[in-house]
């Protein structure tokens, strides 16, 4: 009788294992797809962003590569690098740096930099800021990220590549610093890092 | 039990999160916004009808020793399939949802139901009661979104397009404009005020309503039944 019990409980979850398993079976291959090319179109849009379609003429997923620079690119991960080519020639590189010093954990980034070494633009893919002061990184709620576009390392100087309450050119928010500082620094060092490595990234 | 007081306990009487303060971890992390609060409760909706269907379904062949289990089972892989589906086709509200979505497996709520109501009850009453449950959640994640986006941004349903397409864009309204933004609403603190004015609001209501019956009706407030 209590064989019996158990045989029936352990069958019945079992089987309920089962169908659990084959729901989320059956959604992940309806939805694998899908959740998959939403991926890469998130991503694209983020590149082309700050470089449009029509700048480049290659596949900017199968052409990129993994660079590692920690004191450069703030992470000691590989840092993939996408590279914009138009009929061969190259446009323009798409850095994925970190900035590992914000105020709540690290900013990612993706800083668009083209041949000649001038910022084509800047974007937050991730940060952990304060919510109201730090997010204003973000384009949705400023536009202070568009300033860095056109810029390069002779524009401004090196020693204007901070932000106005440490003596440099770039605007800080009110109550947040630590934020826009470590975004400005990032972005001078990814430049930094693309003036020494340009022609291996394009090999 | 009828169908109209199945109603009456889930969106108000026993609404989820004002009166069983259940399922508060997701209320809390993402009302920052009216849509971001919607996007949740549609997520959470969807959670809690279809296991209490499948559990109202199922409820005399679930052996009682191995119920919480087997439950568990059962809303853990649906949650999985709506994450799943989220992400398919509604990739940007994911994108802020995010963790949010698989931890409406914890969300107490859900198995209560599942454990309280529909493995006793008719599939038509169970289903009526995720609805009704679902609903009354919603709203008050909706409203706690309205109210902390109102107070923090200015605005109400920014992001809207994130549910209902590109079209909704201009659903926005900047109710006061050029707004600094007051950050005690977006930040936590913000959600557990709001949520204990809305509780406040929810009992000051009540106690009004059963004055007013009390005063005028007295014979009739005896029909509620009472739940446990």
């Amino acid at each position: 009788m209590l064989i019996q019990k158990m045989l029936h409980s352990a069958g019945m979850l079992t089987l309920s294992a089962l169908l659990g398993g084959g729901l989320v079976a059956f959604s992940f291959e309806v939805t694998d797809q899908q959740i998959q090319a939403n991926q890469r179109a998130a991503l694209l849009r983020g590149l082309n962003e700050i470089l449009p379609a029509e700048r480049y003429d290659n596949d900017l997923f199968t052409d990129l590569s993994y660079v590692q620079n920690q004191t450069l690119l703030g992470t000691e991960k590989p840092v993939i690098v996408y590279r914009a080519r138009k009929a061969g020639h190259p446009v323009a590189a798409i850095l994925t740096p970190s900035a590992p010093d914000g105020y709540n954990g690290e900013i990612r980034l993706l800083v668009g930099i083209n041949y000649q070494g001038q910022l084509e633009g800047v974007r937050i893919v991730s940060h952990q800021e304060t919510p109201g002061l730090g997010d204003w990184i973000e384009l949705r709620r400023s536009k202070w990220i568009l300033n860095f576009k056109d810029r390069s390392l002779q524009n401004p100087l090196s020693n204007q590549w901070l932000v106005k309450r440490d003596g440099g050119i770039f605007d800080q928010f009110t109550g947040a610093t630590i934020t826009p500082r470590a975004v400005v620094k990032a972005v001078k060092n990814s430049l930094l890092f693309f003036q020494s490595y340009r022609d291996q990234i394009f090999k | 039990m009828t169908y109209s007081s199945i109603i009456y306990q889930g969106l108000w009487k026993s609404n989820a999160n004002l009166v069983q303060l259940l399922g508060l971890c997701p209320l809390l992390a993402v009302t920052g916004t009216a849509i971001n609060g919607l996007g949740l409760g549609i997520a959470t909706l969807l959670t809690v009808l279809t296991s209490n269907f499948i559990i109202s379904l199922t409820r005399n062949l679930i052996p009682q020793e191995v119920r919480l289990p087997i439950f568990v089972l059962i809303i853990a892989s649906i949650v999985t399939a709506v994450e799943m589906f989220i992400k398919a086709y509604y990739y940007d509200l994911y994108l802020i949802l995010g963790i949010f979505i698989p931890l409406i497996v914890t969300n107490c709520f859900v198995i209560g139901r599942a454990e309280a109501f529909a493995s006793k009850h008719r599939v038509d009453y169970a289903l009526l009661d995720g609805l009704m449950m679902g609903l009354g959640s919603t709203l008050v994640l909706v409203l706690l979104g309205g109210f902390r986006e109102l107070v923090g941004y200015g605005t109400l349903f920014s992001q809207a397009e994130l549910l209902f397409g590109a079209a909704a864009q201009n659903l926005t309204f900047i109710v006061i404009e050029d707004y600094r933004g007051f950050l005690l609403a977006i930040l936590p603190p913000g959600a557990f005020i709001g949520l204990g004015l809305l509780v406040a609001l929810k009992n000051w209501l009540d106690h009004k309503l059963a004055k007013t019956a009390q005063f005028s009706l007295s014979s009739q407030i005896e029909g509620h039944e009472q739940f446990s």
